[in-house]
C-alpha cells in the first residue's frame, strides 16, 4: 500500500501541490514541508494550542489534523494574516501590553482571538477568557493577553488600569 | 502601565539626563515573536541533519542483562542505533556534587545507563534517523532484555532497612542530609505560651515549558568544532560541560541559544538525553537534531517541589514569635542533576524559613533522599513557595491561636523596615528589606476592611470565602556563593561589551540571556541611559558563546541586576571614552561634555555639539585628522559579580481573595494582589508580568499540578490533558505594586523579580482556603488543593 499522498491545497492564498506521507500531520507538513515554522507544536494531542491554524475559516489544531485532510482546503497560518495585515493590531497590543512573553503560544493564540474577535467582537472578559482556555500560556498568566483584547478594540482605557478593577467580589 | 522614574538618586545610572530607566517601554524583540517570525530551535534546519529518537525505559527500576538493535538498524532511513556503552566511549559520567553542600553523594550518571534504568522514561539507547518518524519506528524494534527490579518510590520509606538501594555504591539511598541549630529552640519552648505544629505536604510538579527541550547539535571533524544550538538558559555553562565530557577544548564548542519557548529553570541543566544527542553529532559527524516530545518531556524534564516538612513555631500569648523548627523530607530522583545539584531546593527551605519576621531560635533537618522517580532539581522560585507556605500556614494557625487578625500578627513579628542591615536566624544577610511597606501598599490596594465585610455578609448566606496573606523573602542577585565555592563552573558573574559602528549606533554584547522575560528591553534600557543613545540605535546580541562576554545566563533572578549592572558599566565606560574622542576633535576638556540622544552637548547648557555618526566616520575613516598621538577606543568592556551581599534578598507580600463551593469542593479565585520590592525597577510594565505569570506558576502549583506516580513509580498523568496547568478562564486578574529598595551592591540597585510571584502564590491561597473553611471543622496543608481533597478535609466524602 502507498504510504503515501497527493495533496493540493492554498495555503496563505498561496497553491501547493505535494505528496505527503499520509501519517503526517497538518502542523508538521506547515512546518517542515513548506518551511511555515511560526506555527508551533507544544503537545502533540491536541491540549495546548500552540499549533492552532485557520483552515476553512474556522480554527483547528494542526497537530489532530493530517495533512491529507487539508487537500483542497484553504490553510491560514500567523505568517499568512500577518502579511495581510488582519490582525495588524492585535499584533500592536500585544506587544505594547506585553501580552507575550516567550512567544512560543503566541501564533496560534492570536488565531484563537481573531476568530473570537469576529464572532463575538463584544466579549467580557471572562467570555475573553473562555474562549482562549484551549490555548495555554506559561508565561503571562493571561491578564495582559486578556488587556490587550480590549486594548485592540478599543474597550479599554489606560493601559493596565484593569488591574484591581474587578471589584473585590466580583 | 505607569512608569516609575527615581529622581535625585545620587546614583549616575539613575540621575543620567533622557534615562530610560523606569520606563514600560516595549521589547525590541517582541513583534518578531508577534509575527511568528521568532527561531525556536526545532525552526533550525541544516544540511544533512538527521533526528534522534531515544528508547526509554517503561519500567521505573530494571536491570539491562541485553540489547539487541538488529531489527531497528534494519529499519528504513536509521543512520545509527547506539547503546549505551557505544555513547560511554567517548563521553565521560558526571557526578552532581558541590563540596559546599557537605556530605552530598550521588553517583555516576553516564548519558544512557550502562547497567540499569532508574527512573521511567530515562533514556536508554539513541536511534538516529532521516525524520524523527523513521527514528521512532525503528526505536520500537529495539529489544531490550530487561530484569525488573523493586523499586524505591516513596520517599517517607526510601531510607527503610527493606526498600531497595538504588545504588549499591552509595550505601543507602541518602543523598544529604543538613542539620541547622541556631540559638535555643528547647528554651523558647519551655518559655513559650502556645507551640503550634503542623504537617505541610507540596506535590511534585514541573515546568511544562511550552517548548519543550532540544537542541541541534553540528559536529565539523575537519575543525574539530561542535556547535550546539540549544535551548537553554545558560550557554557558556553547556559549553563547559559538553567540552570536559566530550574531551574538547572549549573555544571548539560554540552554544548558540535563539528564541527559547519558556525555561523557569527546567532549561538550566544537564539532561543526559540532550548530551546523548550532541554524542551522537559526534559520531556521525553531522548535524543531529533532538526535541522531546511531550511525554518525554514530562518523564525526563526535571520535577520539583515534593516535600513533606513537619514544621513547629512558639509564641508568647502576645503573638511574639520565639521560634521555628522544621523537619523537611524530599524525594529527588535517582541520581543529583548535574552540575546544580539535587539538594540546593532542601537547603534553601532550611535557609529561609522564618524569613519575614524576627526571631532567634531555629532549628532544621533536611532529607534529601533517592527515589525511582524522575529527576528533581531547581524550577522557578527554588524552594521559596516550600518555605513560605510553612512559615506562613504557621504564622496564620498561630494568630487564631492568639485571637489577632493575621494581618496584625504580621506586622507584629516583621523585621522593621528601618532595623536593616541585619542577619536572619539563619545568619541570611538583609541588606533592605520592606516588609511593612508592602503589606501597608497592598491592604490600600486590596481594600482589607471592604473585603471582610464582603466574607462576612457571604457567610451569612451559606457563601464561603476566604482572605489569605503570604509575607516572603527571595534569594535573587546569587554571588559565587551559590554555586561557585561548590566547584560548579557556573559564571556568577557577567560581562558586557558596547561598541560604536560607525553611523552612530551601539552593538551590545551580554553574558544574559532571554526566554521571554524582556531581558533583551531591560539590557537597551540599561545600555541606552548609561551611553547616551535611544534604544532604537542598539543592536543587543545574547545567547552566544562566540560573541558574547562570558556570563552565567539567565536564573536565580539574576539577569537584570548582575548582567544589567555589567552592561551599566560598560555603557559609562564607551561614553567616557567616546568623549575622549569628542574632546580631541572639539579642542574641549571632555569633563565638560555629555553624551544624550546620541549627540554630544556641552554638559552645563545641552547645546549639540556633535553627532556619535560624526564621531564614528571620524575616528573610523578620517582618524588622520586627529591629533597626533591620540587613539580612538570605541569598544568598552566590563563585568561584574555582587561582592557586598552573597545574595541580595528581596520581598513582598501577595494576599488571594477565594471562594469554596463546599458542595463540589471547587476553589474560585476571585483575586490576587502582590507588592513586591525588587530595587530600582528597571521596566515597570515587564516586571508586572513576571510577577503576574510567576503569580500564576505558583497558583498552578497550589491549586492544579502534580506529577502522580502509582506505586510502581509508573507516572500517571504525563500528558498536558491529564496534568492540569492554569488556563485563562479559571485566573483572576492580578493587582502588582511596588515597594522599591536598591540594593547598594551595583550602581543600578536592581534586584531580582522573576520568583516574587511563584514564591507567594501557593501560601496566600492555602491561607485563603482555611480562612474561607474556618466556620468548618477542616483545614488543608497538602497541595494541590483538589476537590477531593477540599471535600474529604469538610468530611463531605
Amino acid at each position: 500500500m502507498d504510504k503515501n499522498v497527493d495533496i493540493s491545497l492554498t495555503v496563505n492564498g498561496e497553491k501547493i501541490t505535494k505528496r505527503v506521507e499520509a501519517r503526517t500531520n497538518l502542523v508538521d507538513f506547515l512546518r517542515y514541508e513548506i518551511g511555515l515554522t511560526g506555527s508551533h507544536v507544544g503537545c502533540e494531542h491536541g491540549v495546548c494550542g500552540a499549533c492552532t491554524i485557520r483552515v476553512d475559516g474556522r480554527i483547528v489544531r494542526g497537530c489532530l489534523m493530517a495533512a491529507a485532510q487539508a487537500d483542497g482546503a484553504d490553510v491560514w497560518t500567523i505568517e499568512g494574516v500577518t502579511e495581510t495585515g488582519e490582525i495588524r493590531a492585535l499584533q500592536d497590543a500585544f506587544v505594547e501590553r506585553n501580552a507575550l512573553q516567550c512567544g512560543f503560544c503566541t501564533p496560534g493564540m492570536l488565531l484563537t482571538i481573531a476568530e473570537l474577535m469576529e464572532r463575538k467582537p463584544d466579549a467580557s472578559r471572562d467570555e475573553i477568557r473562555e474562549y482562549i482556555s484551549g490555548n495555554y500560556c506559561r508565561c503571562t498568566g493571561y491578564q495582559a493577553i486578556v488587556d490587550a483584547v480590549e486594548m485592540t478594540r478599543g474597550t479599554m482605557g489606560k493601559m493596565g488600569a484593569s488591574a484591581g478593577r474587578k471589584g473585590a467580589s466580583a | 502601565m505607569n512608569d516609575i522614574i527615581a529622581k535625585n538618586t545620587g546614583r549616575w545610572i539613575l540621575d543620567r539626563p533622557n534615562s530610560y530607566i523606569g520606563r514600560s517601554v516595549p521589547r525590541p524583540n517582541a513583534p518578531r515573536l508577534a509575527e511568528g517570525k521568532g527561531t525556536f530551535v526545532d525552526d533550525i534546519e541544516l544540511k544533512r541533519m538527521v533526528h534522534a529518537a531515544f528508547v526509554r525505559s517503561p519500567y521505573a527500576h530494571a536491570k539491562i542483562n541485553g540489547i539487541d538493535t538488529t531489527a531497528a538498524k534494519a529499519m528504513p532511513g536509521v543512520v545509527a542505533v547506539v547503546t549505551p556503552q557505544e555513547m560511554a566511549e567517548i563521553c565521560t559520567p558526571w557526578v552532581g556534587v558541590l563540596t559546599h553542600l557537605e556530605g552530598l553523594k550521588s553517583a555516576p550518571q553516564y548519558p544512557l545507563p550502562l547497567d540499569a534504568a532508574r527512573w521511567q522514561g530515562e533514556a536508554i539507547v539513541a536511534v538516529v534517523a532521516n525524520s524523527r518518524a523513521e527514528a521512532e519506528d525503528a526505536a520500537a524494534l529495539v529489544e531490550i532484555d530487561w530484569e525488573v527490579l523493586p523499586v524505591a518510590v516513596d520517599a517517607e520509606k526510601a531510607l527503610d532497612a527493606d526498600t531497595p538501594v538504588i545504588h549499591e555504591s552509595l550505601g543507602d539511598n541518602l543523598a544529604w542530609r543538613r542539620n541547622a541549630d541556631f540559638g535555643d529552640v528547647d528554651a523558647a519552648y519551655a518559655d513559650a505560651d502556645h507551640i503550634i505544629e503542623d504537617t505541610f505536604i507540596f506535590g511534585r510538579h514541573t515546568g511544562v515549558c511550552l517548548e519543550t527541550r532540544g537542541l541541534v547539535a553540528d559536529y565539523e571533524s575537519s575543525e574539530d568544532q561542535l556547535t550546539v544550538w540549544h535551548n537553554n538558559q545558560c550557554p557558556h555553562m553547556i559549553q563547559n560541560i559538553l567540552a570536559t565530557h566530550f574531551g574538547l577544548e572549549e573555544h571548539r564548542v560554540r552554544v548558540i541559544t535563539r528564541d527559547v519557548g519558556g525555561s523557569f529553570g527546567i532549561k538550566v541543566h544537564t539532561f543526559p538525553d540532550e548530551v546523548t544527542a550532541v554524542g551522537l553529532s559526534i559520531m556521525l559527524k553531522r548535524p543531529v537534531k533532538y526535541i522531546a516530545d511531550r511525554l518525554e518531556s514530562f518523564t525526563s524534564d526535571i520535577h520539583a517541589r515534593d516535600h513533606r516538612v513537619k514544621g513547629k513555631i512558639a509564641i508568647k500569648a502576645d503573638g511574639t514569635i520565639t521560634a521555628f523548627e522544621i523537619d523537611d523530607l524530599t524525594g529527588v530522583g535517582p541520581y543529583s542533576m548535574y552540575p546544580r545539584t539535587s539538594a540546593i531546593e532542601a537547603n534553601q527551605v532550611v535557609n529561609m524559613i522564618g524569613g519575614p519576621y524576627l526571631f532567634e531560635n531555629y532549628r532544621a533537618e533536611a532529607n534529601v533522599v533517592y527515589q525511582n522517580k524522575a529527576m528533581m532539581c531547581q524550577y522557578r522560585a527554588v524552594g521559596h513557595p516550600i518555605k513560605c507556605a510553612v512559615t506562613e500556614g504557621l504564622v496564620d494557625q498561630a494568630a487564631r491561636k492568639v485571637g489577632m487578625d493575621p494581618v496584625a500578627f504580621r506586622q507584629k513579628n516583621f523585621h522593621a523596615d528601618d532595623s536593616y542591615p541585619k542577619k536572619s536566624a539563619q545568619g541570611m544577610p538583609f541588606e533592605n528589606l520592606s516588609h511593612e511597606e508592602c503589606m501597608t501598599k497592598m491592604l490600600a490596594a486590596m481594600d482589607y476592611e471592604a473585603l471582610k465585610a464582603d466574607r462576612a455578609a457571604k457567610r451569612d448566606q451559606g457563601i464561603y470565602r476566604g482572605i489569605g496573606f503570604a509575607s516572603f523573602i527571595e534569594v535573587t542577585n546569587p554571588s559565587a556563593m551559590f554555586y561557585g565555592v561548590g566547584g560548579a563552573r557556573i559564571s556568577a558573574q557577567d560581562g558586557a561589551t558596547l561598541r560604536l559602528d560607525a553611523k552612530g549606533n551601539v552593538f551590545v554584547s551580554t553574558g544574559a540571556t532571554e526566554q521571554g522575560q524582556g531581558m533583551e528591553a531591560v539590557i537597551s534600557q540599561v545600555a541606552a541611559t548609561a551611553v547616551g543613545v535611544k534604544p532604537e540605535r542598539l543592536k543587543i546580541i545574547t545567547g552566544d558563546t562566540e560573541h558574547t562576554p562570558y556570563g552565567g545566563g539567565t536564573w536565580g533572578s539574576r539577569a537584570a541586576g548582575i548582567g544589567g549592572e555589567a552592561v551599566a558599566q560598560a555603557g559609562r565606560q564607551l561614553r567616557i571614552q567616546i568623549l575622549a574622542a569628542a574632546a580631541a576633535m572639539l579642542q574641549e576638556d571632555a569633563d565638560t561634555l555629555d553624551i544624550r540622544e546620541g549627540v554630544v552637548v556641552d554638559d552645563d547648557t545641552g547645546n549639540e555639539r556633535i553627532g556619535l555618526d560624526e564621531i564614528g566616520r571620524i575616528c573610523y575613516y578620517r582618524p588622520d585628522t586627529l591629533p597626533d598621538g591620540f587613539q580612538a577606543e570605541l569598544v568598552a568592556t566590563k563585568h561584574y559579580v555582587p561582592r557586598k551581599f552573597p545574595f541580595a534578598f528581596t520581598n513582598g507580600a501577595q494576599a488571594s481573595y477565594l471562594e469554596v463551593d463546599t458542595d463540589t469542593g471547587f476553589i474560585k479565585l476571585l483575586n490576587h494582589w502582590c507588592v513586591e520590592d525588587c530595587g530600582t525597577v528597571i521596566n515597570p510594565l515587564l516586571v508586572d508580568e513576571q510577577i503576574r505569570g510567576g503569580v500564576v506558576q505558583g497558583l498552578g502549583g497550589a491549586l492544579w499540578e502534580e506529577c502522580l506516580y502509582d506505586d510502581q513509580g509508573q507516572m500517571l498523568n504525563a500528558n498536558m490533558a491529564d496534568y492540569l496547568v492554569p488556563m485563562a478562564a479559571e485566573l483572576p486578574d492580578i493587582v502588582c505594586g511596588h515597594a522599591t529598595s536598591p540594593t547598594s551592591d551595583s550602581d543600578l540597585g536592581a534586584k531580582g523579580a522573576g520568583e516574587a510571584g511563584t514564591c507567594g502564590a501557593p501560601a496566600a491561597v492555602m491561607n485563603a482556603l482555611n480562612d474561607a473553611l474556618s466556620p468548618f471543622d477542616a483545614k488543608l496543608t497538602g497541595m494541590p488543593f483538589t476537590p477531593k481533597k477540599v471535600l474529604t478535609a469538610l468530611g463531605r466524602i
